[in-house]
């Protein structure tokens, strides 16, 4: 049997992760299928890489695990993927879009780099979101949950490319949540401080630093909750709301 | 069969977003509002890959009458009283026809209905799609057996007659079977003969579980009406403490008050909950000293009054809205029935659920008779309900363990009152699922009537 419906205790059945190979669509799968989520579909860049993901989400009590090859700049592809998608796997109660770049630092970003992260980070996930969210109203009920940052709030010149790239994103995910309203589709916006994962690891560590699994652990109280944005650690909101009302002229200093 | 002549959204539907009882999360659907039994035949054929489904008045608790991206029948307009043998006390019903509208109607000659739920806000489809039980199921079994016969339009076969003496099988998949084995369009309902609208109620405390179950026992043995309610606030060595009710039909002789208004049903809801609370209402101490009060009071009064039938009956109804009470995020009403013999698994629900302080007011336990195939929810033994709100951390977890243990013990959830039941645990529960399911198969080969619960449950592909 195909058919999944997430349950009245927020309890997904099947899982869509498009970026299943980053450390947080990772963890997310993992705290999900502990709690009970039952198919699992890992759409990834490398998904030969995700063999060891695959068997042990399968070892925690998941009864269907696909992993499909998923480019996010391939965005020409994205309709005809997630089409297929739930044609073939019928319905998906959660999809997570995970993944991203964290791009050249600085405020002169390499060329190169800083247009490949923009293009990943606000292109291809308004590319994917936009027939995902069809598909899903389609079937009449689902949330997308959708990785922003705190870096969104207010891009800084130290991560000029990475935050403005997330505050495209999460201004569209902002619009596209209302849009949403009435339709039975739930956008949960996960705003995450800095965590710690393969993306992160080459930076020095600050404060609010947060695991994986604990981004997994508070996707998984959004959906229950049906929250709209999810600050973690909780206490990054603070964070946020300084950064929005410094005067401009500290904020330009910080690194 | 044209639907030309009349405005296009009655074909197409409206979109809404539709809940259960519980107030969980909604899912969308095209809502449609048919007239008449042939607009319903119309829209049943002609409905999407998502399917259609027939809705009452949606006070199942869970997903039952929802029906996600597909197309959902509102029939409350079908509420036409089609014939009534006032002599024999027949009465044929349009399914949407609610009980409290049929009440009026039938009370006044000296009619009432065979079996009342705890609402008089369902409809005649919905009472028999869940074979709805009362608190007479030890003597007078589900509503069901009350049902002469039904009009019930399938995608294999249109319209057919049926009931428990004409393709038995296909009546009884029916009772019960969620409206995924057809629509029920209209019923024959045999109803019981009553002489006032007033109730003769017997009332005694019980200070421990033990001591209630034995007290339910015995007044059920002896009644045809028979409840028990459980303060699930207290704890320790008062757990299980709560009031035992038993109930007849009055007699006129039993009446002091004017012969005038011994058969009247104008039942009324005292307040209406005006907006959804944000958090649960019914945890509070203050419920905790209006749960102690109530079982005071009860020792205080007679142990033998008069109360009109609908307060007897329908109690929350007089509450416009209740379940609003429970916030923001909804409530789940855990019911289960387990045998006679079960009562450890009662006593360790009971008490994992209050000394873990997460039910709300009251839990309900009554005896249950003999129940109805396929699945049906009643079995032999006792059933308990309790309510409670889906924003509790590890909820899930905790009732897929009564689940096992209910299951273990021969025991089922009640579908109508499901939300979060596993397919595995639910399989283990409905024995006869294969054989509803293959009667399904033969009656909507191509799957059209579909649920959430349906494709929760893994009913439907």
């Amino acid at each position: 049997v195909k058919s999944a419906l997430r349950d009245g205790l927020g309890r997904a059945r099947s899982l869509l992760v498009l970026g299943g190979g980053s450390d947080i669509g990772i963890a997310t799968a993992q705290r999900l299928v502990a709690a009970g989520t039952e198919r699992v579909i890992l759409a990834a860049r490398a998904p030969d890489r995700l063999a060891t993901v695959e068997a042990e989400l399968r070892r925690q009590g998941a009864t269907h695990v696909r992993r499909v090859e998923f480019d996010a700049t391939g965005i020409e592809h994205h309709q005809e993927l997630l089409a297929r998608l739930f044609e073939e796997e019928g319905e998906v109660d959660v999809a997570v879009v995970a993944f991203g770049l964290l791009g050249p630092p600085g405020p002169r970003p390499a060329h190169r780099g800083a247009v490949e992260a923009l293009t990943v980070n606000l292109v291809g996930a308004v590319s994917v979101l936009l027939p995902l969210v069809d598909q899903l109203t389609a079937q009449g009920h689902g949330d997308v949950v959708v990785l922003s940052s705190v870096a969104s709030v207010r891009p800084r010149p130290a991560n000029l490319v990475y935050g403005s790239s997330k505050a495209g994103l999460d201004a569209f995910c902002l619009g596209l949540a209302d849009s949403l309203a009435g339709t039975g589709v739930n956008l949960v916006l996960v705003r995450p401080g800095r965590v710690a994962t393969k993306m992160t690891a080459h930076l020095r560590p600050t404060p609010f630093t947060a695991a994986p699994e604990a981004v997994a652990a508070a996707i998984e109280r959004g959906l229950r909750d049906g929250a709209r944005i999810v600050w973690v650690p909780p206490a990054v909101r603070l964070v946020a709301f300084a950064l929005e009302w410094l005067p401009r002229s500290v904020l330009r200093r910080l690194r | 069969m044209v639907l030309a002549d009349r405005p296009s959204d009655v074909a197409a539907g409206v979109p809404m977003l539709l809940q259960g009882w519980g107030r969980l999360r909604p899912t969308a659907a095209m809502v449609s509002r048919p007239e008449r039994p042939a607009d319903v035949a119309e829209l049943l054929m002609s409905a999407g890959r998502r399917g259609t489904l027939a809705r009452g008045l949606g006070r199942s608790y869970g997903d039952e009458a929802q029906n996600a991206g597909g197309r959902v029948l509102d029939m409350t307009r079908l509420r036409r009283v089609l014939e009534f043998d006032r002599g024999k006390g027949l009465i044929h019903v349009e399914a949407g026809l609610d009980l409290a509208s049929l009440l009026r109607y039938v009370v006044p000659e000296g009619w009432f209905l065979p079996v009342s739920p705890g609402t008089r806000f369902v409809t005649i489809g919905g009472a028999i799609a869940n074979d709805v039980h009362g608190k007479n199921h030890h003597v007078d079994g589900g509503f069901a057996r009350h049902v002469r016969s039904i009009s019930l339009l399938t995608p294999a076969y249109g319209i057919q007659r049926v009931g428990p003496d004409r393709q038995p099988e296909i009546f009884w998949a029916t009772a019960g079977g969620l409206g995924l084995t057809g629509i029920i369009l209209d019923a024959t309902l045999q109803l019981l003969p009553i002489q006032t609208s007033w109730m003769h109620v017997g009332t005694e405390q019980a200070w421990d579980l033990d001591d209630l179950l034995e007290r339910l026992a015995n007044r059920a043995a002896a009644h045809r009406y028979a409840v028990a309610w459980i303060d699930c606030l207290a704890h320790g060595r008062r757990l299980g403490r709560g009031i035992v009710d038993s109930a007849e039909h009055a007699t006129p002789d039993d009446l002091r008050g004017p012969a005038g208004t011994a058969l009247t049903f104008r039942p009324r809801t005292y307040l209406t909950v005006p907006f959804t609370s944000p958090v649960c209402m019914a945890q509070t101490p203050t419920c905790r000293a209006f749960n102690a009060g109530r079982l005071l009071l009860s020792w205080a009064r007679p142990q033998l009054t008069l109360t009109q039938a609908a307060r007897f009956f329908f109690p929350l109804d007089a509450i416009g809205g209740w379940n609003r009470l429970y916030g923001r995020q909804g409530f789940i009403q855990y019911q289960l029935a387990v045998p006679s013999s079960a009562t450890g698994v009662l006593e360790a629900i009971v008490e994992t659920i209050a000394t873990q302080r997460r039910a709300t007011a009251l839990a309900v336990v009554k005896r249950l008779g003999e129940g109805g195939p396929m699945l049906s929810f009643p079995i032999p033994g006792w059933t308990l309900s309790i309510d409670l709100p889906a924003a509790q951390p590890g909820l899930g977890r905790l009732l897929d363990e009564f689940d096992a243990m209910v299951a273990a013990a021969g025991g089922r959830v009640y579908l109508g009152k499901d939300a979060r039941v596993r397919r595995a645990a639910f399989e283990a529960m409905y024995p006869e699922l294969p054989e509803w399911l293959e009667l399904r198969q033969q009656l909507d080969p191509a799957q059209v009537l579909r649920s959430d619960m349906a494709r929760r449950l893994g009913l439907v592909g």
